[in-house]
This record gives structure tokens, sequence and C-alpha cells, in this order.
């Protein structure tokens, strides 16, 4: 008896976890942002075989004798920009800030949207509306021009850019999880734990924390492509990471000059944006299904599913 | 038994605010679920708290362990008021006291393990080396008749009769005095009732367990109870010893409410002839004056519209049958509606 392996239940976790990998939909996406996390890794390593730096100007072979940039080729996979940089290393070096704002900023407001929403969740009275409220206000500030207000006074950076993103996203968040925190409050595995005399923190981090985190989790995926698109939003208007960091957003803003002469310099950023803000997208969807099999709302058609 | 008194509640009262529509202006009222209950629990015997769905057994119980306040009144446990007691100072009678819930599905955490959900109260508490919990979790199992190799289970993985038997582990891991068993059965299969009831009735025996076990099922009470207390909107109808209260009620709602139980006995059938209560039970946001039951009673005279009855012995009965009702019932005597008839006319 002793020896017998001891009897493991598979966990809700676990059997999510297989019902996602049953889900094509769901592999086709993680193998698209696998990939992105590779070029973003190997973004020095394509700069090293191409013998391109992201911010070198080529100013013999990237332009034409006209100074117009040069198309895609032998020696520019993906063409040249209008300075004569190497669009791909570019578009390399982007994927790494986009991933990294992206994952950083959902992480953080997903991390303060969970705190703040079981708080108020499970304290109700005034607690619960003084969070709400400031939640509500959040959600209701014109997000574009304060963030633009912001980033003017303290200057563009990578850091500001996560701040901010985090900052307009986590009381969406928020609003859902406390919603689903005061519904599991009246439970009555909460009602036993403080029968055994559980506190406020027990309670909400070990009572209510892994019921929601499933929630958490979806937002969290679904929250990545926003952000990465904000990011996008706040590099296109000068207001990310300056220059000469390659963005995908700052790209998109170089490339307004020459769009008509220089069809490339929109179309791949432009592509890698897309794609990765699709694949999370369908990941989000996926992961919510595998994680709520009832939830049965499948998008589009083809889907594989749990079935 | 010792006639030791391990709980006593001193008229308590629990009223919950109600926010009526009209979001302006509109009054706020207050439900009283609980509205004056007196009674006291024994060490060791078994206290049936019997009534319809609503009236208020549930929230006294939850004023019983304090996972309510009492609006008023008092809540002695062991001679200590615990009725306003913060949630520091309830800290020591946490370990005395526990509940066991009515949903076995709500009650367990569907996100953590087995294992994890029974050594709660030696976490919260802080009771022996983290590397001892375990087996006493396994220990635990095995005393309810769960398979000890189960403890890193999910309790989806588990049946609701299995269930129960994890929420008992959990709740006499720290070999508390008194159990609060709210429906504990209401939810399961009747051949699955018998084994949790004869588990708790070991389990009794073991440990020496106070129950207050709370229920709607007259026939589940009268088989694990010493004491059986009845209770109606709010009030306490009726308290007796089990046999005296299931041969000689007193209170015409609790004779109302045995006669809806199907007998299988003929004698028994005939003894508790049918009767049949008319209407709902009144709202508790606008309840009866006097007695709370007599609007459907069909014995109630002027009497019962303008004075609260006592409970007290009635009919001859000894300290330990009381009952609250201006005109009981004799021993033998029946309901029918012409009884009734010839009372009132």
């Amino acid at each position: 008896m002793s020896a017998a392996p001891p009897i493991r239940g598979r966990g809700p976790w676990e059997l999510a976890f297989e019902r996602l990998r049953r889900d094509r939909a769901a592999i086709a996406s993680a193998i698209t942002i696998l990939f992105a996390l590779a070029i973003a890794l190997a973004a020095p390593l394509l700069a090293q075989l191409t013998g391109h730096s992201p911010i070198e100007q080529f100013t013999e072979t990237g332009l034409s004798p006209t100074g117009i940039p040069v198309g895609p080729g032998r020696e520019f996979w993906l063409g040249t920009d209008g300075l004569g940089r190497d669009v791909l290393v570019r578009i390399a070096y982007g994927t790494r800030v986009s991933l990294l704002v992206g994952v950083l900023a959902s992480g953080l407001a997903v991390l303060i949207g969970a705190i703040v929403g079981i708080a108020a969740g499970w304290h109700g009275g005034a607690v619960d509306t003084l969070l709400s409220r400031f939640m509500d206000v959040v959600l209701s500030l014109p997000f574009l021009i304060l963030a633009l207000a912001l980033a003017a006074l303290v200057g563009p950076g990578l850091g500001v850019s996560i701040f901010l993103i985090a900052f307009f996203s986590w009381a969406s968040v928020g609003r859902i999880v406390r919603a689903e925190a005061r519904a599991i409050r009246e439970r009555e595995y909460v009602q036993a734990a403080r029968a055994l005399g559980a506190g406020s923190a027990r309670i909400m981090f070990v009572e209510m924390l892994p019921v929601v985190s499933a929630t958490v989790i979806v937002y969290a995926t679904l929250l990545i492509p926003s952000s990465i698109a904000f990011e996008a939003t706040l590099s296109f208007l000068g207001l990310g990471v300056p220059p000469p960091t390659p963005t995908w957003g700052n790209m998109l803003t170089d490339a307004m000059a020459y769009y008509k002469v220089a069809w490339w310099l929109l179309v791949f950023p432009g592509a890698a944006l897309l794609g990765i803000t699709y694949a999370f997208n369908v990941l989000g969807d996926s992961v919510r299904d595998a994680l709520d099999p009832r939830h049965d709302q499948t998008i589009g058609a083809g889907r594989g599913g749990a079935g | 038994m010792t006639t030791e008194v391990l709980v006593q509640l001193r008229d308590v009262v629990k009223e919950f605010p109600v926010q009526s529509s009209a979001a302006f202006g509109g009054r706020s009222e207050r439900l009283q679920a609980v509205a004056g209950v007196s009674l006291e629990l024994r060490r060791g015997e078994t206290l049936g708290l019997v009534g319809e769905t609503g009236c208020g057994k549930s929230t006294l119980a939850r004023c019983v362990v304090r996972l309510l306040e009492p609006s008023a009144g008092q809540v002695l446990f062991d001679g200590h008021d615990i009725s306003t007691a913060s949630h520091a100072e309830l800290g020591p009678y946490r370990r005395r006291m526990q509940m066991i819930f009515q949903d076995p599905y709500g009650s367990l955490n569907p996100r953590r393990r087995v294992g994890s959900i029974i050594g709660d109260p030696f976490e919260i508490h802080g009771i022996g080396p983290a590397g001892q919990r375990r087996r006493k979790v396994q220990d635990l199992m095995a005393l309810v008749g769960l398979n000890p190799e189960h403890y890193n289970r999910f309790p989806a993985d588990f049946s609701g009769g299995q269930r129960q038997r994890i929420g008992i582990a959990r709740a006499i891991a720290l070999r508390p005095e008194l159990i609060v068993c709210d429906e504990p059965v209401s939810a399961l299969d009747v051949s699955i009732q018998a084994q949790i009831l004869n588990l708790l009735d070991e389990l009794q025996d073991e440990l020496g367990l106070t129950y207050l076990f709370i229920s709607h099922d007259l026939s589940v009470v009268r088989h694990v109870s010493d004491r059986v207390a009845v209770m109606y909107l709010g009030r306490i109808a009726e308290v007796a010893p089990s046999a005296a209260l299931y041969e000689r009620a007193r209170h015409p709602y609790t004779r109302a409410l045995l006669s809806s139980v199907p007998a299988f006995d003929p004698d028994e059938r005939r003894a508790h002839a049918s009767v049949l209560l008319t209407g709902d039970p009144p709202s508790p946001l606008d309840p009866p004056r006097g007695c709370r039951f007599h609007p459907r009673c069909p014995r109630a005279q002027a009497r019962c519209a303008a004075e609260v009855p006592q409970l007290i012995p009635r009919a001859g009965d000894g300290p330990e049958h009381t009952t609250a009702c201006h005109f009981p019932l004799a021993d033998g005597e029946t309901m029918s509606t012409d009884a009734a008839r010839s009372v009132t006319a």
C-alpha cells in the first residue's frame, strides 16, 4: 500500500490545460506568439546575420540615388525606411518593446485590478462604494487625451508607457473581479472559512483569489493585445519609447511620409501588429473556453473547441 | 446526560435592513428574521430545530456560531457572552464551535485540494508543525470514512455524501464542543442521509459533541434529537423532549407540522389526523401581532391577536416541555376543523 503512487486528482487547471491542448485555434495562436517571442529574443542575432544594426543608416546601399527607400530584396529582406535602416531588424527589435510592454502592462493591470476587485467585493459597504466609484472614474477618463498629457508631462519612455497602459486598463478588470468576489462572498465555503476563524486576508487570498483567477487569467490574455495596440498608439503619436529605439508604432509614424512610394514601410510593421494582437485575442478566447467549459461560445467557424 | 448548559440564548433578535423599492424616499424597512429566541443547549445533547423554510432557523444558527451578529439579546457560550465579540475576541471560541453546512457542493472551495481544505483549521489556528498536518488530515479522513489517500483530490472528484464527510472532517478537526448542523443531509439522497446521520451519531459518542441540528425534515430530526424546538416566523413555538413532542404536541402549529409527515404506521396516522393549514406564512416584514401563528390557526381567538403567548409549560407538562400557545391542545385532543369551530363558537 505504501508503495502505491499517491492518488492525485487532476485539478481544474490541469483539465483546462488538457482542453486547451486539443483546441487547434489555441495551438495555432500559441505557435504564432512563440514565434514572435523567438524573433524578439533573436533580434541581436538577426542584426548580426544581416550585418545591419537597427539604428544604423545605410545611406549608400539602403537608399536609392534620389534618397528613396529600397524595397525588399537580397540585401534588405523587408526593405529599408526613409533613413536607410533595415526594416526587418527594426521590426524584430520592435517586437521586444511590444511584447515587454504588452505583458508587463497587462500583468500590472491585472494585479491591481484583482487586488482592488477582491478587496471591494469582500469588504462591501463603504470600502466597496469608495473603490467602485474610483474604478468608475478611471473608466470614464478620456484615456488617450490624458495619456498624451501625462506622457508629455513626464516625458516619453518605456516605464511611462507601461505605467500609463496599466493605469488605464486595471479598472475594467477590477470591476469584473469585484462582481465575482461579491458572489463568492456569500458562498458557503467562505462562511465555513469565517466559522473556522479565518481573517480577511486569508479569505481574500486563499479562498477568493483561486476562484477569481480563472477570470483574471482570461482577462490578462485579452489585455495583452490591447496593451500592445495601446503602446503602438502612444509610439505612433511620438509619446511611447523615444526614437531611435524602433517600435512598431514609431515605424508606422515614419511610414506616413513614404507609404506612397514604399508600401513595405506600412505593410510589414502593420502586419506584425495585427498578427500578434489577433493571436493573443484568439488565445484569450480559447483560454476562456478551456477554463469554463460550460461557457460554450466559440468564435468563427471551424473552431475545434473542447469537443 | 449531564445538564450543564453549553450555549444559552437570551432573547436573541436578528434584523436585516431591507431596501424597499423606490430608490429615493423609499423607507428602509427591517426584516426581523429572529424575533426574540431564548433557548439552551446542554452539553452532549442534540437539540433539533425545525420549521418551515424562511422561519429564521438558519439565521439563528448563524447567530449562535457568530457568522452573524445578533441585533439584540445575548449568546452565551460556556457562560461567556459572545454576541458582540470582535473577530479577535472570538478566536478562542472559534476552536470550540463549528458548523456543518447544507450544500455539500457550495461549502467546499472547488479550486482547492481536499487535504488543504481539511487542513484549514490547523493552519488558521497555527496548530502543530506543518509537517505533521498531512498525517492529521489523513487521520481525520479515516475517522469520517474517507480514503486518506484521496487527500490530493479536488471536491469535484467526490460524491455529495463524500463531500459532506469532508465538511464534517473539517468541522471536527479542532475537536470542538459544539457543532451547528444546518440541514446537513437535506441535499443528499435518502440512502446517503442515513450514512451521514450515523456518522454524526458515532462522532458524537466518540468526541462528546453537542449538536444544534437544524432541519425542515421532521422524521430526520426525530431520529437524531434528544430535544426538539419548533420555530415559526422567528419565534419558538414549542420545545420538548423528542418523544414528548411527537406524542403530545401542544402547539397547533407543531401538530400541523407533524401531520404533514407521511406516516407508515396506521395507528400513528390516526393519531396525527391530517391538519391542513391554509395560506402561506405571513411576511416577516409585517408579522402578525400577538401570536404569530394566529392568522392560520384553526383555534385562534381574540386573545391570540392581542397577546404574545409565553413559552412556558402548559396543560400540566413538566418544565422540559414548554409551549407558546394560549390554547394548547390537550392529550389526545384532535384538531379537526369541527373541533376548532366548536372552540371558537
